[in-house]
């Protein structure tokens, strides 16, 4: 279980440059989450990590030893991929021994190992039957047990639950969870779904455009975002932005809008004061907004469509030009087509510079 | 009513034509070669005036020594040319299966020799394979060898139409076999990458495996056209020296044409018609077992 380090590592196909040089450190016993949109990089960094791809530029260090010289097989890795990757003509065993075989591992303990995962993740009486005749779940369990027998140091996820159906996602999702607390390896987790990311990372590299947004745990990122992607990127449903302008009234600082006039928190406007820029983007969660106009300030949002989900609604207002979701308890039922007044929690709002998209 | 019996009738009445051709075209010749396989007749004769016999032409097939050796030339043959053809086919394939710049042309050029006629195919090598001009005794020759006596020895004449062969017909499982690499999942093969498969070892239990299915139905296509090879050795060897190069086929034309026996001839035809027949149906069982396989096994899947 290194400790695993990029070091300026980059990529390019070509003269097109898919990934900058960057750095980035992975800590021992760690479940990290590379997440970002599609082309994003993200599966490049973990095909790099694997060895499936070269690299560009820049060295990737397990501990102190260089590996991207070494062949895939010799840097101690497992790795679930995102088709699974199964080898159709093996049983379901023999998929999951093929690496043990190869190394020339003793029956008996191969024997052994197999039917220690099978059993954990309930495959075991598949094991004579071949991936064709499995079910996508299946098949799913099947590539993480082949990873899981190898007792590699680092393992790999490809999106391994992309292509599963949404209830059997949040199945093997929460199995994953689990797993991640009982095995104490590396884990690098690719993912373009942020419930997946922010569910099973210990630490979540949020990624776009090659770049490297943030890095932080969950909670960091969630709370404190530094720009304006990772903010829109993570949380479910995503952050509201609204365009607005930072105004100085009756001694306080405002954000005033099309359609609103928000105060700020004093610890959020003494950091305004520092900054030059007045045209600004408004984020706001859309559990900041609540019924409850007692318990923040003001906002007129027009109730456009009422999205019932259960225990929670999900409304879709709008203010201004802007659309904005806003997250409620569904025993306080709103009316689609009212205008409404909703309280803003004035402490969880979000200010982001307008023409950088960085937090302020 | 009525033009429900039209509509129904519709695709029979397309059919009809190509139906018409093949029981002219097939039908017709392949039941009169099995009638006349029953026949002692000679070409001087209608095929009323001749004799009919019985089986008797198969059973002199059977201790016709001529036959019998033609027969087993033709089985080495195919049996060789085909395992060489293989080899080397699937072994290119498995060599040029990665991204090499030109590697298109390169392709194009390496099937070349498969689109050039049997009967040229023939000629070239016999110029090639010529005792004092051709290339191979002249280069022999000229770095201080002796030179080979290609066609006139039997043994040499043998792996002469043999090397003929194989040089024209190994791209056809060249590129067979390379249409089968690539399509193989790509991810499987990182797979075993990171389960630590070495290059050989990626090819032994992943590769070849996945490409048996095409393989096994390129052998089969192979082994039906190596049975019926004609042309090349017509041409370059004529079947000789003595009988070390006389196939079925050539035996056949021989038998109508030469000894003018056309029932032994059909009887000889049928023989090898029922060999490849053989074939065929081993290939089309095979393939049917696939498929019925396929359709169980993704039964099978959808029912979990």
């Amino acid at each position: 279980m290194p400790k695993i380090t990029f070091d300026q590592v980059a990529k390019s196909y070509g003269s097109v440059e898919v990934l900058p040089p960057f750095d980035l450190a992975l800590d021992d016993g760690e479940f990290t989450v590379l997440v970002g949109p599609s082309g994003c990089g993200k599966s490049t960094t973990l095909r790099m990590l694997a060895g499936l791809e070269t690299l560009s530029g820049g060295e990737i260090f397990f501990d102190e030893k260089p590996i991207s010289k070494l062949e895939p097989k010799d840097r101690d890795l497992a790795m679930v991929f995102q088709d699974y990757a199964l080898y159709p003509h093996m049983t379901i065993a023999k998929n999951m021994s093929f690496a043990l075989r190869l190394a020339r591992a003793p029956k008996s303990e191969i024997e052994e190992k197999v039917r220690r995962v099978a059993e954990m993740l309930n495959i075991a009486p598949l094991l004579d039957r071949k991936p064709a005749e499995l079910s996508g779940g299946q098949r799913q369990r099947v590539a993480m047990g082949r990873a899981l027998v190898r007792d590699a140091g680092t393992f790999l996820f490809d999106e391994p639950l992309s292509n599963l159906d949404a209830k059997l996602r949040g199945k093997m999702r929460a199995e994953l969870a689990e797993m991640r607390d009982t095995i104490d390896k590396n884990m690098v987790y690719v993912t373009h779904d942020q419930v997946e990311a922010m569910t099973l990372g210990d630490r979540i590299v949020v990624m776009s455009d090659g770049l490297i947004q943030q890095q932080g745990t969950p909670e960091e990122l969630f709370k404190s975002p530094v720009n304006k992607f990772v903010a829109g990127f993570i949380g479910s449903p995503s952050m509201n932005f609204i365009d607005g302008e930072l105004v100085d009234d009756d001694g306080k600082t405002w954000v005033h809008g099309d359609g609103f006039k928000l105060p700020l928190d004093l610890d959020i406007s003494a950091r305004m004061n520092d900054v030059q820029t007045r045209a600004v983007t408004v984020g706001l969660r859309p559990s900041s907004l609540t019924t409850d106009i007692s318990r923040g300030a003001p906002i007129e949002l027009k109730v456009v469509v009422s999205e019932y989900l259960g225990a929670q609604s999900v409304l879709v207002t709008r203010c201004g030009g802007a659309d904005v979701l806003v997250e409620t308890q569904s025993t306080s039922p709103v009316r689609a087509g009212s205008v409404q007044t909703f309280g803003v929690l004035t402490n969880e709002i979000m200010i982001f510079d307008k023409a950088s998209g960085l937090r302020l | 009513m009525q033009s429900a019996n039209v509509n129904r009738l519709t695709p029979y009445l397309f059919l009809a034509p190509a139906a018409l051709i093949m029981a002219v075209a097939l039908l017709y010749p392949i039941g009169y070669m099995i009638y006349a396989s029953f026949l002692d007749w000679n070409p001087s004769q209608r095929i009323g005036e001749a004799d009919f016999v019985g089986l008797r032409n198969y059973v002199n097939l059977l201790s016709d020594a001529a036959f019998l050796e033609s027969f087993w030339v033709t089985i080495k043959f195919a049996a060789i040319v085909v395992s060489v053809e293989m080899f080397i086919g699937v072994g290119l394939a498995l060599l040029l299966d990665r991204n090499i710049r030109g590697m298109s042309l390169l392709r194009t050029l390496f099937i070349l020799p498969m689109m050039i006629a049997p009967i040229v195919v023939g000629l070239m090598w016999r110029y090639m394979y010529h005792p004092t001009v051709g290339i191979f005794n002249r280069t022999l020759k000229s770095l201080g060898f002796e030179t080979v006596p290609w066609l006139s020895d039997g043994s040499w004449a043998f792996a002469s139409v043999v090397i003929a062969d194989v040089w024209q017909w190994t791209p056809f499982i060249f590129i067979l076999s390379l249409a089968a690499l690539q399509s193989l999942p790509q991810s499987a093969m990182e797979a075993s990458r990171i389960d630590g498969a070495t290059g050989w070892q990626q090819i032994i239990h992943i590769k070849l495996p996945l490409m048996m299915p095409v393989l096994i139905v390129t052998l089969l296509l192979r082994l039906i056209d190596a049975f019926k090879v004609l042309e090349v050795i017509l041409v370059l060897t004529n079947g000789g020296p003595g009988l070390s190069t006389e196939i079925l086929s050539l035996r056949i034309s021989r038998t109508a044409s030469e000894f003018r026996e056309l029932g032994e001839a059909a009887a000889m035809s049928n023989f090898l018609l029922i060999l490849l027949m053989l074939l065929t149906f081993g290939m089309f069982f095979y393939n049917k077992a696939v498929e019925v396989r396929a359709a169980r096994l993704r039964a099978a899947a959808e029912e979990d």
